[in-house]
């Protein structure tokens, strides 16, 4: 057998090269999340008090709705997945190497709509530290969730409705990432928000384990 | 010892349709089966259940010592290549790094791409992208990552495909090292003439079965 580490690493760079020879995050998702970001201010004001209060909130919420379309990413074809199968990659190491370069690409997305979001709504960066776990956590979180998920669709006729499945699952992470950011601006603890986030990840990493080979094998 | 592939009483349905049915079929080491058919006769599902990629409905299918059906798939299919129908590259990566990915993935030394490539004659097209090649520049690509991976049973379907003379060449001797090596191969196609010239036998499949 491979080792689980090498496969699922060369899995992860195959899947940045592609999306960097592509560029659908860099030239697509970003500029249309930062455009959903300032459509705001244009339909409800730009009164700075209220933009500060919802501006988190609408954040997370354009970080779910578009993350999840970067998350899912492009699926396999028949002849693409028996060619990396019979490489004898462990079927989890390949939904996990899917998942890390999933999470990296929602980290450079949250960071480029985050700098967005507080230019365009004057938004307090508090908490660095613990800011930086909530995107860690959101990015993880989502990147598990939209791997199964695009896994479940496969290259079939439903793939085009797999973010609209994907979107509630992530609830707990955007009520967790909402109310963690909320909790550092009115200065509440956090941590009860921040451990929900860590069983929400950790879910659905046990999800990609236990649902890896019947996904891979069953499509 | 027991032979490379062993399949008994083998059936493959798709919902209630059988596609194989009652097929027997034993291909020993340094052996080259042909297995030809007119369209629809079941030759890439035989390929598919002997390459692990589809499990039998009934009957077994044993190949390189293990059970298709068992977890035990997964630690052969690095022994197993298959050249199906339509290539299994990315179209957004360029040939050398779709066959770059083969070699990390299998550990080996990245020069190793070039040789390959070399091999089948796409030195000079290592750098273009998958999609900017044609099919039979994609089969050879194909060859070359079986070169890659040195299976010790080769699957070709439709081997002859897309292939110009020279690429033909390719294949003749893709199997030979293939089964100089103490290794199998299975060639199928809907031209028996051309499968006969590089096979030790040949069956038919007619609707499912073996005639």
């Amino acid at each position: 057998m491979i080792p689980f580490r090498r496969a699922a690493l060369a899995v992860a760079r195959r899947e940045l090269r592609r999306e960097r020879r592509r560029g659908t995050v860099a030239w697509v998702t970003i500029p249309f999340g930062v455009v959903a970001l300032l459509l705001v201010p244009l339909a409800v004001g730009t009164e700075q008090v209220l933009l500060r209060r919802i501006g988190p909130g609408l954040y997370w919420v354009v970080v779910l709705l578009f993350g999840v379309l970067v998350a899912v990413g492009d699926h396999d074809g028949r002849s693409q997945r028996d060619a990396t199968a019979l490489l004898g990659i462990d079927p989890v190491a390949e939904l996990t190497g899917r998942a890390l370069a999933a999470t990296l690409l929602l980290l450079g997305f949250e960071l480029a709509t985050g700098v967005a979001a507080v230019v365009l709504y004057d938004l307090p960066v508090v908490g660095l530290p613990q800011l930086v776990v909530v995107m860690v956590l959101v990015a993880a979180g989502l990147g598990l969730l939209g791997t199964v998920a695009g896994a479940v669709a496969g290259a079939g006729p439903g793939a085009a409705l797999v973010p609209l499945l994907v979107a509630p699952l992530a609830v707990p992470l955007l009520l967790g990432a909402t109310q963690t950011l909320d909790g550092f601006v009115q200065g509440r603890s956090t941590i009860s928000w921040i451990l929900m986030m860590i069983v929400a990840v950790t879910v659905s990493a046990v999800v990609v384990v236990v649902a890896a080979a019947p996904l891979q094998e069953g499509r | 010892m027991e032979p490379l592939v062993r399949l008994d009483a083998l059936r493959v349905d798709v919902g209630s349709t059988p596609i194989l049915r009652d097929l027997d079929l034993v291909v020993e080491s340094g052996e080259t089966v042909g297995l030809f058919g007119a369209n629809g006769a079941g030759k890439t599902t035989v390929l598919r259940v002997v390459a692990t990629l589809r499990r039998p409905s009934a009957g077994t299918a044993r190949v390189l010592g293990v059970d298709v059906a068992s977890d035990a798939r997964f630690e052969v299919r690095r022994r197993i290549g298959y050249v199906g129908h339509l290539p299994g590259l990315y179209p957004d990566l360029t040939l050398a790094e779709n066959l770059g990915f083969a070699a990390e993935v299998l550990g080996l030394p990245a020069d190793r791409v070039g040789e390959v490539l070399a091999q089948v004659g796409l030195a000079g097209a290592a750098d273009r992208l998958a999609s900017a090649c044609s099919h039979g520049m994609q089969r050879r690509a194909e060859f070359a990552r079986q070169l890659l991976v040195e299976p010790e049973l080769l699957l070709l379907d439709e081997p002859h495909s897309a292939l110009d003379v020279d690429a033909v060449d390719l294949v003749e001797g893709l199997v030979a090292r293939v089964v100089e090596r103490g290794g199998g191969a299975i060639l199928v196609s809907h031209d028996r003439d051309r499968v006969a010239k590089l096979a030790d036998r040949c069956v038919e499949l007619v609707d499912g079965r073996l005639r």
